[in-house]
């Protein structure tokens, strides 16, 4: 018998050669690429916005590491074309799982800001409601969250839901045993789901190089029949273009697509990190005039879409935004000890009582 | 009443659950048309449809993320690992997620699936056919664990397992899977998740055993009674949650307790129950709380396993050091001594 592949069926399967580019890196825009319509100026403009407040929400959230207000925070500054576009190719009724550096994108969907940070700050492990948000607890074991999503995908389709679930990971998670499988069955299930890689360039301190020997992450999705695309994630019109697609393409019934975004993580893994030990400031600072947030003011500005006083109008929200943010975060949370035991079960066990009776005990005696 | 398997009480039960529940999935290994490896979604699909008993890949993290992603989207899958040591490649999804999600969304999100497991040896299997792995489960807040040893109890604990809110791993004894037993009319039982049984009413000593071991303990029981020694047997059924109220009510009217599991014996279930026994019976026993167990070594390749497994002597022998005499524990007074 004889086996042969089909040149069609590989080529269809391949990102571009080259990442997907709207604007050019000094804002200024590049031919239209083939195949991706360009976003709407409205919501260009909405995107810029959100972009803003993305970024104060960020250094708001670094200032509260250093005040002793958050446990630890991974910062997504650079990344912010990637944390809105996900956002906003997503409908308010399709399922977002994320990963720890995706605050962000969650505040970005409009979520509580402090709901979003009480992972980080200490309060429980998710302070938000999942199923009334659609947007799964924000996940710490790389790549674990990637199946969860299929399964919510299978789920939706199921259910005749036309939904469609974005999976977020990181350029490591992608090694991640879990991540293969995920792919693997989002393509044998034909699953209505997006995985969405912000390839930030490093896991912690391990660059690319050293996690992958593909020619760019995308380029995995062929192994398990999954079309995929590349795209520069400093670049939100681009971003926001090729999800926008891969989005429309699964709801529509295509089935799930991958998308690398080659971005960077211009501040360390987390405020505990010293990125000076793995990183050149000379290769940070190169970094810093690909900025996204630049690149689209200067775009939308170039394109008369934008001036003076709208931006003034974006950073004073943004500034409000972060004030009442600190203000919230500075009241100590509500926690209650005895929480602990009410959620490992429906019903607590008998030993759950027993042991909740010990607690109470130990937090009413006198102390000597 | 109907006799069965146990393999076939567990396909009745995952059966009647499907018929049931629209919501109710089974998926894993060769769980399609080959009806798995145990032939316990025999006909499942055939029923059904593919949609509801399928195969899926080979990948037991995907296998259980998949089911974990499907709970969240209101379904109740009931998922098939197809051996105990191939659900290791799923334990970061269990652990970390199965086990927590309950807790980790303060109560918003449950997990009402099944991880179905066979486990332990007793079949001649080769190696990593034959883990004990329940102490892994047991000891992770937040899974309830599950082990029946009748047909029974497979198909009504099956129900229940299905029917529960939260997460259960079902391990299922595999050299029970051909016993046969009487299954109950269909009317639900009442009870039994969460409540240990008295298999057999004894006055001398309390064997305490699970899964795999009771029939090993009841046959102990039974030749112990040509003695004259009357022994009785709780069989758990569930490990989590655990049922102390029968554990302690036996062994404080016998005054004797001896722990029997197939599993190597070091940090395992039966040294919990030990250590849980002693707390509330220390004023009613006459003699040490003692375990029988696998001893602490890989499993052992299939012609030696019967030097591994616990059975009627070694239990008997163990029963014989409960000091019914009033000479101590000779035993392990000889080992200290050498
Ligand atoms: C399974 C697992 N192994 C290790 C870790 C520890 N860890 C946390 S973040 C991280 C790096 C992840 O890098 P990447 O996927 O690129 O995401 P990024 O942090 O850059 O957003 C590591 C190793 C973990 N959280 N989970
Ligand atoms: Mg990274």
């Amino acid at each position: 018998m004889s086996v042969r592949t089909s040149r069609q069926a590989v080529d269809g399967l391949l990102p571009s050669p080259e990442p997907v580019r709207f604007i050019a890196e000094d804002g200024t825009a590049v031919p239209a690429p083939a195949g991706y319509p360009a976003p709407a100026d409205e919501q260009l403009l909405e995107a810029y916005r959100r972009m803003v407040l993305g970024r104060r929400f960020d250094r708001q959230a670094t200032a509260l590491t250093k005040q002793g207000r958050l446990a630890v925070y991974p910062s997504s500054r650079g990344q912010e074309a990637c944390q809105i576009a996900g956002v906003l190719a997503l409908r308010e009724d399709d399922w977002l799982f994320p990963t720890y550096r995706d605050c962000v994108a969650l505040v970005s969907r409009g979520m509580d800001p402090v709901e979003v940070l009480t992972l980080l700050r200490g309060g429980w492990h998710c302070g938000y409601d999942p199923a009334a948000t659609r947007v799964a607890p924000q996940c710490t074991p790389l790549a674990t969250q990637t199946v969860h999503a299929v399964g919510m995908a299978e789920a939706l389709r199921r259910k005749g839901e036309d939904g469609v679930v974005m999976a977020f990971i990181g350029d490591g998670g992608t090694s991640e045993g879990d991540f293969h499988e995920a792919l693997n069955y989002a393509a044998v299930l034909h699953a209505p789901v997006v995985f969405f890689v912000q390839n930030n360039k490093y896991a912690i301190s391990v660059p690319l190089a050293r996690q992958t020997a593909a020619p760019a992450l995308a380029y995995k999705g062929i192994g398990y029949g999954i079309p995929s695309e590349q795209v520069d994630g400093n670049d939100l019109v681009a971003v926001l273009s090729v999800l926008t697609e891969a989005v429309r393409r699964a709801r529509s019934g295509g089935g799930p697509f991958l998308v690398e975004a080659h971005t960077y993580r211009m501040d360390a893994h987390t405020n505990a990190d010293d990125a000076t030990r793995y990183r050149e400031t000379e290769e940070v600072e190169r970094w810093e005039s690909a900025d996204p947030l630049a690149r689209l003011e200067t775009y939308l500005r170039g394109r008369g879409l934008l001036d003076d006083e709208a931006v003034a109008a974006a950073h004073s929200a943004a500034e409000e935004y972060a004030a009442r943010l600190r203000d919230e975060m500075n009241a100590d949370p509500e926690t209650d000890p005895f929480e602990l035991f009410d959620h490992v079960f429906a019903e607590p066990t008998p030993q759950l009582r027993e042991q909740r009776a010990l607690l109470a005990a130990e937090l009413t005696a006198p102390e000597d | 009443m109907t006799t069965m398997t146990m393999a076939q009480a567990l396909n009745a039960a995952l059966r009647d659950a499907l018929r049931e529940d629209e919501r109710v999935l089974v998926f894993g290994e060769d769980v399609g048309p080959l009806g798995g490896v145990f032939r316990v979604t025999d006909g499942l699909t055939k029923e059904f449809g593919e949609d509801r008993c399928f195969d899926t890949p080979l990948a037991e993290a995907g296998i259980v993320g998949l089911a974990v992603g499907m709970a969240m989207g209101g379904f109740r899958p009931a998922v098939e690992m197809q051996f105990d040591a191939f659900a290791y490649p799923a334990f970061e999804q269990i652990a970390s997620h199965v086990a927590k999600l309950r807790n980790r969304t303060r109560g918003r999100l449950s997990l009402p699936m099944v991880i179905r497991i066979p486990y332990a040896g007793g079949i001649g299997g080769v190696e990593h056919h034959c883990d004990s792995s329940e102490a892994y489960y047991a000891h992770t807040p937040g899974l309830k664990v599950v082990t029946p040893a009748t047909p029974d109890d497979a198909y009504w604990l099956l129900r229940d397992a299905i029917a529960d809110p939260d997460p259960v791993v079902f391990m299922e004894p595999k050299r029970l899977y051909w016993s046969k037993g009487e299954i109950t009319p269909a009317d639900r039982r009442a009870g039994g998740f969460g409540q240990a049984v008295v298999r057999r009413a004894g006055r001398d000593a309390t064997l305490v055993a699970y899964g795999p071991s009771v029939p090993v303990a009841l046959q102990a029981a039974e030749s112990a009674a040509q003695d004259g020694i009357s022994l009785e047997v709780v069989d758990l059924r569930t490990i989590v949650p655990f049922d102390d109220e029968t554990v302690v009510a036996s062994v404080r009217k016998t005054g004797r307790c001896v722990v029997v599991q197939e599993a190597q014996g070091f940090a395992g279930v039966g040294a919990e129950i030990a250590a849980r026994v002693q707390e509330r019976c220390f004023h009613s026993l006459a003699a040490p709380v003692l375990r029988v167990a696998g001893f602490d070594i890989p499993y052992p390749p299939p012609i030696l396993e019967h030097a591994h497994l616990p059975d009627v002597d070694r239990i008997l022998d163990t029963v014989d050091r409960l000091q019914f005499g009033d000479e101590p524990d000779l035993l392990h007074l000889a080992r200290e001594v050498s």
